[in-house]
Order: structure tokens, then sequence, then C-alpha cells
């Protein structure tokens, strides 16, 4: 009886609708929030292992928020509206870009805006990369499939060569790297200490998975997945594809800017173009696939896989006193990488979220298989 | 939007006039200088043998299709090209020969989606699914469950429709083209692949959703008792040509029908 929704009964369609029906569900929940928010500070202030250092949160827990984040974004445009996307490096470079164009000032001939806060110039970056991603959404009105994939890879290479080329982006520095504020003020504070920016990534992360969360269990969401699912009916049914579209590269393209805007200013602080180059979108990619297509949960899923995979080929074989060498370490992490995608794209394209779905209904009925 | 909204119709009256219509597709005459009307309220069959033009007579009424000559008057509004997501606007609903169901979602998500045009909280309220949009959701949900009551489909609410048996898709698929509270219902072929029984349960909701809602329906059938049964005027086609048009009782004699449908040359 541990995982059962016997007994419980929902007295509204309100209820029936909540964001977790489920009560177990609702507790794993808050238990996450409550580490996530609580425990992993207060690790972290006392220093208890594995918290001891800052590397875990420096290392790991920020990038993989921020990462995260950016796979939510792919996930609405890819998992849920069905248009695939390359371009995800890109759409993040625009929103750390535009990010830093805003925290320095900006002015374009007549047009003066002086240095904005922060938190204020990492969302005008969202907008910023949303208005791109309406521009190269168009496309997809009349391309599908594996030739919108292409069309965002041109995106992804213009771009990486627009922020290379055009000095005006740069602020003319002479390398051609940026550096965000130091120390990032949010709201008056100065977030310095590795376990504060991890808290400000968890905020942002968290509302915006919710935000997404709600986005994709509305109608929204359904005229999405309709038109991922069949078009044509979806048409005859009123729903009209440029808007589905193009609203979801928009949200889609949001999410990546704010995440680029983040790993831009809190995770590295100072980066070049190639920060964002298309290993960065095919880094997304593979997260959404393995973490599960059209699954929030999933993003996370994925993020997390993706990053813990070479860290663990690193540490296990070390731990065991295996030799192991850090070229065997990437080959590996390729080899076990694409192993598994081909994998779950043959045999359960929705990912890890699928089969922890799985395995839940599976709880649900046991001890009987059916 | 535009919506043909145009005046009341009372029953009985023309709801939709199709006038000479012809549509081919390169060299292929699929339809051929076709008339015919649909009166509100009443049960259209349209049937004819394979490769008739049944189904691209659909899809003309719909907007799908744009036809190269004739008329469509929909509610006392006349055109003769017009947007998908228009016919839906003005109230034409279809399900598919083949389902054409959104497979990843689940049954409850599928007539929900039908609802869409009905929804008009922004995305704002979306994104917070709050106040408005939340009141609006549940709204919709009520609507929706009426329909899953009736359709007797609450088992599988939550079930993603991709792992459904074909006879209970066709039955969602009808759920979704109701949710739409259509005054114009296409149904083709809800009933083929059906064993007897799931027949007799569709049969009973097409006369249901017609009875109890009033809707008017046109329906494409290849099983002719059910087309008997069910329908109150016949139109058939055969080749992309009209060759018949009346009651069932009327059509059933007709010998261009009988011709027809033992395939004698023409
Ligand atoms: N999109 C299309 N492109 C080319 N030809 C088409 C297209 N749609 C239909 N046709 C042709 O038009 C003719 C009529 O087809 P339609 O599907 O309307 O027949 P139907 O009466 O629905 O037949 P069935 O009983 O097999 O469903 C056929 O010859 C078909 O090949
Ligand atoms: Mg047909």
């Amino acid at each position: 009886m541990l995982y059962r929704e016997v007994g419980q009964f929902k007295t509204s369609y309100a209820q029936d609708m909540a964001i977790f029906p489920i009560r177990q569900d609702r507790i794993a929940l808050w238990l996450t929030l409550a580490i996530a928010f609580i425990v992993v500070p207060l690790l972290d202030i006392f220093q208890i292992w594995p918290f001891k250092g800052e590397y875990l949160i420096r290392a790991i827990l920020i990038p993989f928020l921020i990462l995260a984040l950016a796979a939510i974004g792919l996930n609405i445009l890819t998992g849920y509206c069905g248009q695939l996307s390359l371009g995800s490096g890109a759409f993040m470079a625009i929103g750390a870009y535009s990010a830093y164009k805003f925290v320095t000032g900006v002015s374009i001939m007549a047009l003066h805006i002086p240095p904005l806060p922060v938190f204020i110039s990492i969302i005008l970056g969202g907008f910023m990369a949303a208005f791109v991603g309406i521009l190269f959404g168009i496309p997809s009105l009349r391309i599908k499939g594996l030739y919108l994939a292409v069309a965002t890879l041109a995106a992804q290479f213009f771009f990486d060569w627009l922020f290379i080329r055009v000095k005006w982006f740069t602020n003319y520095t002479s390398s051609g790297s940026v550096a965000a504020p130091d120390p990032l003020i949010f709201f008056g504070y100065p977030v310095t200490r590795p376990v504060e920016k991890y808290l400000v990534c968890l905020i942002v992360v968290t509302a915006f998975a919710l935000l997404a969360k709600n986005l994709v269990r509305g109608n929204i969401g359904r005229q999405w997945q309709a038109t991922r699912d069949q078009d044509i009916a979806a048409e005859l049914m009123g729903i009209r594809p440029l808007y589905a579209k193009l609203s979801a590269f928009a949200v889609s393209s949001f999410f990546m800017g704010v995440a680029g805007a983040l790993w831009a200013f809190v995770y590295l602080g100072a980066w070049e173009p190639l920060a964002f180059n298309i290993d960065r979108s095919f880094q997304i990619l593979f997260m959404v696939i393995i973490g599960g297509l059209g699954s929030i949960l999933g993003s996370f899923l994925g993020a997390a896989f993706i990053l813990v995979l070479p860290i663990l080929l690193d540490q296990v074989p070390h731990a065991l006193g295996i030799p192991i060498t850090v070229e065997t370490v990437s080959l590996l992490v390729f080899l076990i990488v694409g192993a598994l995608i081909c994998w779950l794209l043959i045999v359960e394209p929705h990912g890890f979220a699928r089969l922890w779905g799985t395995a839940k209904e599976k709880l649900r009925l046991w001890p009987y298989p059916y | 939007m535009r919506a043909p909204s145009g005046p009341e119709i009372a029953a009985g009256d023309v709801l939709l006039a199709v006038e000479s219509v012809s549509l081919s597709f390169g060299g292929v005459k699929a339809i051929s200088d076709v008339s015919f009307d649909i009166r509100k309220g009443e049960i259209r069959a349209i049937i004819g043998p394979n490769g008739a033009g049944k189904t691209s007579m659909l899809n003309v009424i719909n907007g799908f299709y744009h036809p190269q000559k004739g008329r469509i008057t929909f509610k006392g509004q006349t055109r003769s090209k017009m947007r998908p997501h228009e016919a839906a606007y003005g109230g034409i609903a279809r399900t598919f020969q083949n389902v054409a169901l959104f497979k990843g979602m689940t049954a409850l998500d599928n007539i929900m989606a039908g609802r869409t045009l009905k929804m008009k909280r922004n995305m704002f309220w979306q994104l917070l699914r709050a106040g408005p949009a939340l009141a609006e959701e549940v709204e919709h949900r009520h609507a929706v469950e009426e329909i899953i009551d009736f359709l007797k489909i609450q088992e599988i609410r939550r079930t993603p429709v991709g792992r459904l048996p074909y006879g209970l898709q066709k039955r969602v698929e009808l759920g979704r083209a109701l949710a739409m509270e259509p005054e114009l219902l296409l149904l083709d072929e809800p009933m083929a692949g059906m064993n007897l029984e799931e027949k007799e349960d569709m049969s009973r909701f097409v006369l249901d959703v017609n009875d109890h809602f009033g809707t008017t329906i046109a329906l494409i059938e290849h099983d002719m008792g059910v087309v008997m049964d069910l329908s109150d005027r016949v139109v058939v086609l055969d080749h992309g040509i009209k060759i018949a048009d009346g009651t069932p009782d009327v059509v059933k004699k007709d010998q261009a029908v009988i011709d027809a449908y033992l395939g004698v040359a023409h």
C-alpha cells in the first residue's frame, strides 16, 4: 500500500487537475524541494560531506539546474510541439549576450538604455531570445522534421559567427571574451558564494519549471501536443498551426535565453562564444531525449544523467583502484550516451520519465501483474 | 477571427448547400459537378463504392480541399474557399476515416483539445494556471466529463489513446468532435472495422447525438443496414458523380445505385 491512490477521493475537478493529483507524488515533490532549499544549504554551511569544499555545488548542482532549465525550454519545442531544433546553443547565446548588453548599457544611435539590474537583464535576455525564436520559427510553418532541424542548425552557425565577428556585442573587448558584473547583485544583495548562486538558480528554475508545467497542462499545451501528433486534425479543429508553433518557439526560446544568461552570468562569470556552440545544442538535445520527450520531470532527469555520467565514470574506477585516463572517460561517455539514445529512441521514445511512469504504474498494481 | 456565424437556421431548413462542386487532383477527377444539401437536424448519409469521392466531399465541406469549381453555402453564407479553422469556428466538426487522434495525449486531453476554440484565457493566466484560466479549465472539464459519461469511456480517460483498441479510439474521436459542440458533424466511416456490438453502440451514439443535441450529421458509411437505419436522406456518389439522392427507401431501389454497387460498367 505504499503507492496507491485508493481512498484518496477527489471531490472537485480542480483537485483532480492539481499538479500532482496523487498524494505520494505530492509528498515526493515537497521532500525534494525541502532537500533542495533547506538541506543542501545547511549541509554547505556546516561543510558536511559530500558538501565539503564547493565542488558539488559549484561544479555539479549549479550547471545541473541551469541546463535543466534549457532542457525544459527545448522540451517545450521538441517534446511537446514536435519541432526538432538543433539551435538551443544559439538561443542560449542570444540570452547571454543580450543580458550582457543590457547590464552594461546599450546605445544604438539615438537610443540610450542605461545599465540595467542583473535580474532584469537576464529576463530581458530571455525576451530577446523569444523574439529571435519567433523569427526562426517562421520556416516551421512550411518545413518539417529534418529540414526544420537544418534551418535551426543554420541559426546556430549564424549566431556563432555573429557573436564572434560583430564586436559590438562584446563591447569591443580585444579577446572577444566578456565578463558578467562582479559581484552579481540580485535585488540589492550581492551574490558571491557558490551556495548563494545555487539558491538564485534554484529559485529561478523552480519557478520556471512550475510555469512550464502549467502551460503544458493547459489549453496552449494541448494545442502544442495536438500540432505535434496530428497537425491536420488539429487544424480542422480550429487550432491554428501559426499560433501553436510560434508560441512554442517563443516560450521555448525564452526559457533557453534565460538559461543562457544564467549560464553566462552565474555559472561561467566570463565567457566566449564557444560556450554556446553546436556542442551545447547537442548536449541539451541529448538531455531531452534521454530524460523524456514531452516531460518536464524528464528534463531534470536527462540533465542529471548527462552531467553525472562523466563524473561517475571518472570517479568510480579511481575509487576502485582501476586506472582510467581522461580520454577513456570521454570515449566511454560518447559510447554510453550514444547507445542509450539509440536504445531509447527504438524502445522508449519517452525516455527515463516514461520508464519512471511505467514503474509507478506497476507499483500501483503491485503485487498483481495487471 | 471571421466566424461565419450568419443567421440562425430553423430545423428542416437548408444548413449547408453544395452547388456544382468539382474537384480534381492533377488528372484525377475526385468530384464532378455534385450538388446536394443538408438540412438542419437531419442525418444525411453519403454513400458510394470505394474511391467514389465521399471523403473528398467532406474535405471540401470543411475547407481542407478547395474545389476548382462550385460554391458552398453554410448557414446562409456562400463561399468557394475557406480555411479549415474558419470552418471549425463556424461550427463544423469531423472524425476521420483512419482515426486521427492525438496519439500521445490521454483520452481526456484529446477531448479537452476539442474545446480549444471555446477557451479564451491568454498565456499570462495559463502560465499561472490561476484565476480566470483555472476557472475556465474547470468549466470545460465539466462539459468534457459529460461527454465522457455519454460515451461511457470513464475508465479510459487517463489512457494515452495510442494504447486503446481501435473501437475505443473511434469513440474518443467522436467525443473530441462533440466537444466542439458543432452545428454540423461530419463522420467519415465511424463504424469501419468494428464488430457488431461496437457498431450497435456507435449507431446508438450517433442517433443520441442527433436527438439530444439536435446536431446535424453527415455520415459516410459502407454498411447498408446502418445507413438505412440511421439516415433521413442519402446521397449516392460513384466515380465522383452524384447518381442518386433521396430517402433510404427510394435510393435502395434506384437502378443506378444497384448497378454501381454491383459494378456494372457505364
Ligand atoms: N490528396 C489526394 N491526392 C490525390 N488523389 C486523391 C487525394 N484524395 C483523394 N484522391 C483521389 O480521389 C478519389 C476519391 O477519393 P476519396 O478518398 O474521396 O474516396 P472515398 O469515396 O472516400 O473512398 P473510400 O470508400 O475508399 O474511403 C480517389 O480516386 C482518390 O485516389
Ligand atoms: Mg473515404
